[in-house]
């Protein structure tokens, strides 16, 4: 019968290494279901993380012979069927055991997002958006947060110092989601500049690479964040008219107020 | 015994789905003290893959809908079992939720004249569930994450709770978990607590639920002396994947008949048309050119029978496979491809499109998908008060699928994701009521936490004991066997006699490593949990000899008027073992039931 060697990383914060496992191989298998045979036969105790096996929740992100991928959407069949396929941690995060790391340092940056804050509601208590005006913040709003585009930044890879500086791609299409949408009235730009430092990106593309949910983080994300972030620095006023006009309506008074404020 | 640590709270929620992140958030907006306990990171609840949509009559496809004729639909649907007192709470308060979450940042897909777009699902007359694509599970946890980030709500993730605590006066007053990364006890001491721990569907084998389903929100509340009602109503979704084997359960999405797929077997025939029940026959197109009139025309036309409630659809398919007419892996065929074209597919159906072409190597906008019954829902639960969520024990609330009563014998699709946020807001206000009325420290009793514990810890310290793994996937073969979409009396006497084997197996499990992330140790804690709820359900569909909804019994083809009339409750009896008994259901008020009678116009 077919076999398949997974070559998983075993270990904890003290270290750890590689442990060859040999499986038969079943048809039309993801990573995650090799993983799960090794727990249900010769280590109980390996620890992965999943939730959903369907590609939907963004838990089980690891580095398959080297790339961050999803196991739960990696088919074995996609990957050289000859040689061991090596399954690691993601390693811009601190190892927990095995293939589970603390990723808490992206739960920290999401708190210090200031909240979506909308202009009042219309006449009927509700509010009207044009379906073109949001596709770009549904875009981003497909983000299962599996942070393998964090993982795989430069910019924090390798580099613990510079996560107190920089939020990391996740961040910055959350950050641009808010900048576009249509009823939020928080001005983000200092923060964004000085605080999330997107000054730090260099525009690699890296992150646009491995995302599982095909979300165009540079080009749609980043590169636009930049540019507002350049051009309001210094021209606040400007900005606002740009947002008054792609609204097509009158931003109230206290919107407006709301926005000199800055944060 | 190893220590642990302990934390005060006014309010502990447990469950970060839906319903739980809901409650947590009406908590900590009313000024308590609130901890959300999960078992999995925030954000990755069973919740977030919740893909076609949340029922809410907002009317802004149909003006003529309204909360009277979700009312309608819902109970309906539930096959009138349900607490019409949740079913009118839910169907009122549904819309509001909705716009709420727009105004925390969701961004649902839209009409055309910028209002909140609704999507056709089964058993539902109009156009009802707000939707973003096919992932409205994401947007609606996603927005309550962000929420309750903002409002600061203490979150411990990746923490199990093992039991529930109560005081010497019986009153629930805390929680003990663990947690996983480092496998060491806590305790929570808490004013009130809520349950919101979703799904039973792990242990069943086909399932399209996440690993987190195990029941252990349904099993504590039954040790803490809760009453549970309805676990015989299990939902087998119509469509799961069925090919190829390892994703096999993994859910389809209802929203793809919903936008114009249909049902075929191995004949080419649209076999809906000839499964038409008599309750629905009045509402349900009986040729093909009126169902395919009725996507644009809803009111000279009656509604494809692909979109009938999910139990007559499952049911179905399972007839058709067992006839002969299914596909190569024991399906049936959905077929959107030759319907829409790839472009509309694509855009309305794009996880859909990804998951087949990813998992099964299949083109959805080419050619059809196989699939059949996937472990879905229990409709059954913790019986609450339909207006409090209050339990039967004091200092205890539950909310969301771990609940019972919304859904009767069977639920209507994009119900539940309406259901975490009504019911979830709801139990987070009467547990802030009950928090802020309740005097004195809470105190609960040690010697629990000590029990608890000396369970928890046996698997480490047996030698050769089965393996966790081998005992679970037993069970989830028993209850697909045995007590699954069709049911009979032997086989559930059975089923009940292989779980008295299966728990004495699970008494003697052992797991090699530590208690830092070991997934063998985390499993061999969830099996008392999958085991009790297993039990439930079979002793559920045992007593209740007749079909309805969620229940089908080949022994008992037809549905019985006076079961109709009853819920089965089951609670732990004197000296542990569990009871169950028939419990009246609470008669309609006749506005209500005026509501039902009318023929749809
Ligand atoms: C694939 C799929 C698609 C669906 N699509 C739809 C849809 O379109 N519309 C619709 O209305 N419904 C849909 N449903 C149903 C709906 O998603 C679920 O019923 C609902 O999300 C349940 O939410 P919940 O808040 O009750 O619990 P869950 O989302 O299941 O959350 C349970 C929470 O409890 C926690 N928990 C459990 N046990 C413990 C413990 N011991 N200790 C600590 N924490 C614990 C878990 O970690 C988790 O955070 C779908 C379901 C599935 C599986
Ligand atoms: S483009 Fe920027 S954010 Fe993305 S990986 Fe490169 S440096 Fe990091
Ligand atoms: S943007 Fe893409 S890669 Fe990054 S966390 Fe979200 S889904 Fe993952
Ligand atoms: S398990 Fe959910 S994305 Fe892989």
């Amino acid at each position: 019968m077919a076999e398949v060697t997974m070559r998983v990383w075993r270990g904890d914060p003290g270290g750890g290494a590689f442990t060859d496992y040999t499986m038969p191989a079943v048809e039309g298998e993801v990573v995650l279901d090799v993983i799960h045979r090794i727990q249900a036969g010769p280590a109980p105790d390996l620890a992965c993380r999943w939730n959903c096996k369907a590609g939907r929740c963004g838990s089980c992100s690891a580095e398959i012979n080297g790339i961050p991928r999803l196991m739960c959407m990696t088919r074995m069949d996609s990957l050289p069927p000859e040689e061991p396929v090596l399954v690691a941690p993601m390693r811009t995060f601190p190892v927990i055991r095995d293939l589970v790391t603390d990723v808490s340092f992206n739960f920290e940056v999401a708190k210090r997002i200031p909240a979506f804050t909308p202009e009042p509601a219309g006449p009927d208590g509700t509010h009207r958006m044009m379906q073109v005006d949001i596709e770009r913040g549904q875009e981003f709003r497909k983000c299962i947060e599996c942070f393998m585009c964090q993982d795989v930044c430069h910019v924090i890879r390798d580099h613990e110092e510079n996560k107190r500086a920089f939020a990391g791609p996740r961040f910055f299409i959350r950050l641009m989601e808010l900048e576009a949408h249509p009823l939020d009235t928080l001005d983000r730009r200092q923060l964004i500049h000085r605080d999330m430092g997107i000054g730090y990106c260099n525009i690699t593309k890296c992150c646009t690479e491995v995302c599982p949910e095909l979300i165009h983080i540079t080009d749609n994300g980043i590169i636009p964040l930049k540019e507002r972030v350049v051009d309001s620095s210094y021209d606040p006023v400007a900005r606002l008219g740009r947002r008054i006009l792609r609204r097509r309506a009158p931003a109230p008074a206290d919107d407006v107020a709301v926005k000199s404020a800055g944060n | 015994m190893p220590d642990y640590q302990t934390h005060d709270f006014d309010v502990v929620v447990i469950g970060a789905g839906g319903a739980g992140l809901r409650a947590a958030v009406e908590a900590k907006e009313r000024g308590l003290r609130t901890a959300l306990v999960c078992k999995s990171l925030l954000g990755k609840a069973h919740t977030v893959m919740a893909e076609g949509g949340a029922a809410a009559a907002m009317g802004n496809v149909w003006p003529e809908d309204n909360w009277q004729v979700h009312f309608r639909d819902t109970m309906r649907g539930g096959k009138l079992l349900n607490n019409w007192r949740m079913a009118q709470v839910h169907a009122q308060e549904a819309p509001d939720r909705i716009y709420e979450l727009e105004r925390w940042g969701a961004l649902f897909d839209r009409t055309d004249d910028g209002r909140i777009l609704q999507r056709d699902f089964g058993g539902h007359r109009y156009a009802r569930l707000a939707h973003v694509g096919d992932r409205t599970g994401l947007e609606l946890i996603r927005t309550l994450q962000q929420r309750a980030v903002s409002l600061d709500v203490e979150v411990f993730m990746e923490c199990k709770v093992l039991r529930l605590l109560k005081d010497a006066e019986g009153r629930v007053s805390g929680a003990l978990g663990y947690w996983r990364a480092t496998g060491d006890y806590v305790t929570f001491n808490a004013k009130a607590v809520i349950l919101a721990t979703g799904s039973v569907g792990k242990a069943w084998l086909y399932t399209s639920n996440s690993w987190e389903s195990t029941g252990d929100g349904h099993a504590m509340a039954l040790w803490a002396g809760a009453d549970l009602i309805d676990m015989e109503f299990i939902q087998f979704h119509p469509t799961g994947m069925v090919w190829p084997l390892s994703v096999r359960g993994v859910l389809v999405t209802e929203g793809v008949r919903g936008d114009g797929g249909v049902l075929r077997n191995s004949e080419g025939r649209r076999f809906m048309f000839d499964y038409i029940p008599a309750m629905f026959a009045a509402e349900t197109a009986d040729t093909e050119e009126e169902a395919d009139r009725w996507y644009d025309d809803h009111i000279d036309n009656r509604r494809p029978p692909e979109l009938l409630p999910r139990d007559e659809v499952a049911r179905s398919i399972n007839t058709e496979v067992k006839a002969g007419r299914g596909g190569p892996h024991g399906g049936v065929y959905l077929d959107i491809a030759s319907r829409r074209t790839a472009d509309y597919i694509r855009r309305r159906l794009p996880s859909m499109y990804h998951q087949f072409m990813e998992l099964a190597g299949v083109d959805i906008t080419v050619e059809p998908m196989e699939v059949g019954p996937t472990c879905h829902y229990i409709m059954g639960g913790v019986r609450v008060d339909a207006d409090t969520e209050a339990t039967t024990v004091p200092g205890l609330f539950a909310a969301g699928e771990v609940a019972a009563g919304l859904h009767g014998a069977n639920r209507l699709g994009g119900n539940s994701l309406s259901d975490l946020l009504v019911f979830g807001r709801r139990a987070g206000m009467a547990a802030s009521d009950f928090a802020e009325g309740r005097t004195g420290t809470p105190s609960p009793l040690v010697s629990e936490v000590e029990r608890a514990i000396a369970e928890a810890e046996a698997p480490f310290d047996r030698q050769d004991g089965d393996n966790p793994y081998q005992v679970h996937q037993d069970l989830q073969r028993t209850m697909q066997e045995l007590v699954g979409i069709i049911r009979t009396e032997s086989e559930l006497v059975q089923a009940l006699d292989e779980l008295d084997k299966l728990d004495e197996r699970a008494r003697r499990v052992s797991v090699p490593g530590g208690r830092a992330y070991n997934p063998g140790w985390n499993l061999a804690t969830d099996l008392p949990a999958m085991l009790t709820v297993s039990r439930l359900a079979a002793k559920g569909a045992l007593e209740r000899r007749e079909s309805r909804g969620g229940q089908t019994r080949d022994d008992y083809p037809k549905a019985d008027a006076e079961l109709g009339k009853v819920n089965f409750v089951q609670r732990l009896g004197a000296g542990g073992a569990f009871t169950i008994t028939p419990a009246p259901i609470a008669a309609m008020p006749a506005e209500l039931q005026k509501l039902l009678e009318e023929e749809p116009s």
